[in-house]
């Protein structure tokens, strides 16, 4: 098996490792933005906004994406107790990705663009991307072999891997001009692939956190419950058909608002399953705090619980015509990004690099230092932008408009909140990527 | 234990309702009534390439430190985008765009402007939480 112990250079690592930078320089890009709010034209000449903004959004999506991606291909080694189908495959994989984010992230400091949102590097460098992700594809259904009896995560992974590849596929219509000549089609479909890829990467994060719960519960009741299975098929639903709650405003075709207003709402059964399991939830909770990735776990629960509650609110269109536009789109972004994502990615990782059991205080002390700091000030960066945006949109819906800029002048304090929580967010983010990344690496030295 | 027969069956449904929604919406989206002007596509790819997607919406949907350009073309007029073209703002840099750049890319918002309205406040409300324009 691939993964024989901590102090081994695995592939799996190395995507993680990767990914941990990512993270790290994302979120520089991240400050420079948040600091562009406040003085407008800060490094206009070298790195506008228009530069920034992709570097911070394709830097952290990629986090995202390339730590999911080591993280599945460690717990399949672990679920299938063999080893993967093919190492050199996963190797090559990581070598393409490598590759091509690193061209993407200097194209973008030249200002070279295929100009859409999430994805705005030129269209070939998609190329590598899609093969890197289909030798994934091979690689996972070689080594899960059949679907037999197989736990919700295997599915979970197996939907998440699938759907990545449709949707990132789908985003890339527009290069067709039967998807790119009506903006109201080109709309459409952009969106419709996009909200089902936030899906599908979720499918592929929340299937390895069940993972990881079995393994600290010690037992693998739940991810073959019916429960467990259900909230996968509500999931499924709405990475289907929900991404409608992105285009209310767009005129397109009713129906597709009409499904998706209705499909959204299905996402309030998970949510009162949240409410119904609090009491159990907490007192695991206490049982295994003192485990550094439980506690990543754990607080991720609370950030589905906050960002669902605003999603679904969102997602009636009466208020999201209010929403829309403004800040409040960015806070459900980062929100779930950071709150949800990081923190479980962040609870996957601490397992991985065996760092769990571990009675070594300084680690753990770091750990604990960055969890507060990070999660205290992400609740005020994200209320904060929550604040913005209602005032953007009491502007946005007022009779006689102020102009853009002043608006904008009148949000400075609040930009400032921002600014300052996301930095020391950032901070505290930081100590545990460098905590991770160090121990990670002394382990090989001793090795 | 959910069995694995139930698994199949639900996942079938679901990915085969997906497979024909997908289609139907490729199909019968609002296909082009009238084949655009070749100067609207050259102003989307210039749209693109220099990235004003980044600071600026279309129909609410972009980066935020910009306005909603939407029906920048109907309420401001061209030659006042123009003018922002050639000069940029404090945080807009002053792209040096041709003539011809310039005045494919007005098409471009032209041809949004004549889309609809992205105006938040041109849309009612009803009580069933559903929105009217
Ligand atoms: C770095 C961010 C940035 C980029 C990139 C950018 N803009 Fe702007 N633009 C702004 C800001 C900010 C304003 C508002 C300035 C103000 O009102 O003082 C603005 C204003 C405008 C306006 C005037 C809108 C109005 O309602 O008053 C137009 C038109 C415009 N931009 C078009 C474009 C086009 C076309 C592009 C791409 C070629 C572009 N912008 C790229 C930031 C940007
Ligand atoms: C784990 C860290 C982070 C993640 C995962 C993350 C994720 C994201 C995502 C997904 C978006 C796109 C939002 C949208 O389209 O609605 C975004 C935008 C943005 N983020 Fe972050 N972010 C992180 C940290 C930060 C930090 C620390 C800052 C600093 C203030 C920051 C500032 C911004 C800004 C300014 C934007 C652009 C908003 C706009 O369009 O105007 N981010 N981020």
């Amino acid at each position: 098996m691939e993964r024989l112990s901590n102090r081994q250079l695995t592939i799996s690592k190395l995507f993680i490792l990767l990914s941990l930078i990512l993270l790290a320089t994302g979120m520089v890009w991240g400050i420079l933005g948040g600091l562009q709010y406040i003085i407008p034209g800060f490094l206009k000449g070298f790195f506008s906004f228009e530069k920034i903004r992709p570097l911070h959004v394709s830097s952290v999506v990629f986090w995202i994406i390339l730590s999911s991606i080591g993280c599945i291909g460690s717990y399949i080694q672990e679920h299938t107790t063999k080893n993967l189908y093919s190492l050199l495959l996963f190797r090559i994989q990581f070598l393409i990705f490598f590759i091509s984010i690193l061209a993407i992230l200097i194209s973008y400091c030249f200002g070279i663009f295929g100009g859409r949102e999430y994805w705005e590097f030129n269209p070939i460098l998609a190329l590598p991307i899609a093969i890197g992700w289909i030798l994934f594809i091979i690689n996972f259904i070689k080594s899960i072999g059949s679907l037999k009896k197989q736990p919700v995560y295997v599915w979970m992974w197996l939907t998440g891997i699938f759907f990545f590849l449709f949707t990132f596929l789908e985003s890339y219509l527009w290069l067709f001009p039967y998807f790119k000549s009506n903006i109201i089609t080109d709309m459409t479909i952009q969106w419709k692939s996009y909200g089902s890829m936030v899906g599908s990467w979720n499918m592929l994060i929340y299937g390895s956190s069940i993972f990881l719960m079995d393994k600290i519960s010690g037992n693998k009741t739940y991810s073959h419950s019916r429960i467990a299975y259900l909230l996968y098929f509500t999931g499924l639903f709405n990475l289907m058909f929900n991404w409608g709650h992105h285009i209310y405003t767009l005129p397109t075709h009713g129906y597709v608002k009409h499904i998706s207003y209705i499909v959204s709402m299905t996402e309030l059964f998970i949510l009162g399953r949240i409410i119904l399991q609090w009491k159990n939830t907490l007192s695991s909770a206490k049982k295994n705090y003192h485990l550094p990735a439980y506690r990543f776990l754990i607080v991720a629960d609370i950030w589905v619980f906050l960002n669902l509650l605003l999603a679904i609110t969102m997602s009636v269109p009466a208020i999201n015509i209010y929403t829309h536009g403004t800040h409040i789109t960015v806070a459900h972004a980062m929100g779930t990004t950071i709150g949800i994502n990081s923190f479980l990615l962040l609870a996957l990782i601490v397992d991985i690099f065996q760092l769990n059991y571990r009675n070594d205080n300084t680690i753990k002390k770091s750990l604990s230092i960055g969890f507060w700091i990070t999660n205290i000030s992400l609740f005020i960066f994200w209320t904060s932008m929550i604040i913005a945006g209602i005032l953007k949109a009491k502007w946005q819906m007022n009779i006689t408009q102020i102009p853009f800029s002043s608006m904008m002048l009148q949000l400075k304090p609040i930009f400032i909140v921002i600014f300052v929580s996301g930095t020391i967010m950032s901070i505290g983010f930081l100590l545990i990527i460098f905590s991770l990344i160090k121990k990670q690496i002394l382990s090989f030295k001793i090795n | 234990m959910f069995p694995d027969k139930q698994k199949a069956f639900f996942a079938t449904i679901l990915v085969s309702t997906f497979l024909i929604y997908t289609t139907y919406i490729y199909t019968s989206l609002p296909a082009e009534d009238k084949v655009p002007l070749n100067e609207v596509m050259a102003g989307k790819k210039i749209w693109q390439q220099l990235n004003c997607n980044a600071c600026h919406q279309i129909y609410g949907l972009g980066g935020y430190i910009g306005p909603d350009l939407t029906n920048a073309y109907s309420l401001k007029g061209p030659a006042y985008i123009k003018a922002f073209l050639q000069n940029g703002t404090a945080s807009m840099p002053s792209f040096k765009l041709t003539n011809k750049e310039k005045a494919d890319l007005l098409y471009f918002l032209q041809n949004i402007d004549l889309s609809g309205k992205a105006d938040p406040r041109t849309f009612t409300i009803n009580y069933d939480g559903t929105i009217e324009q």
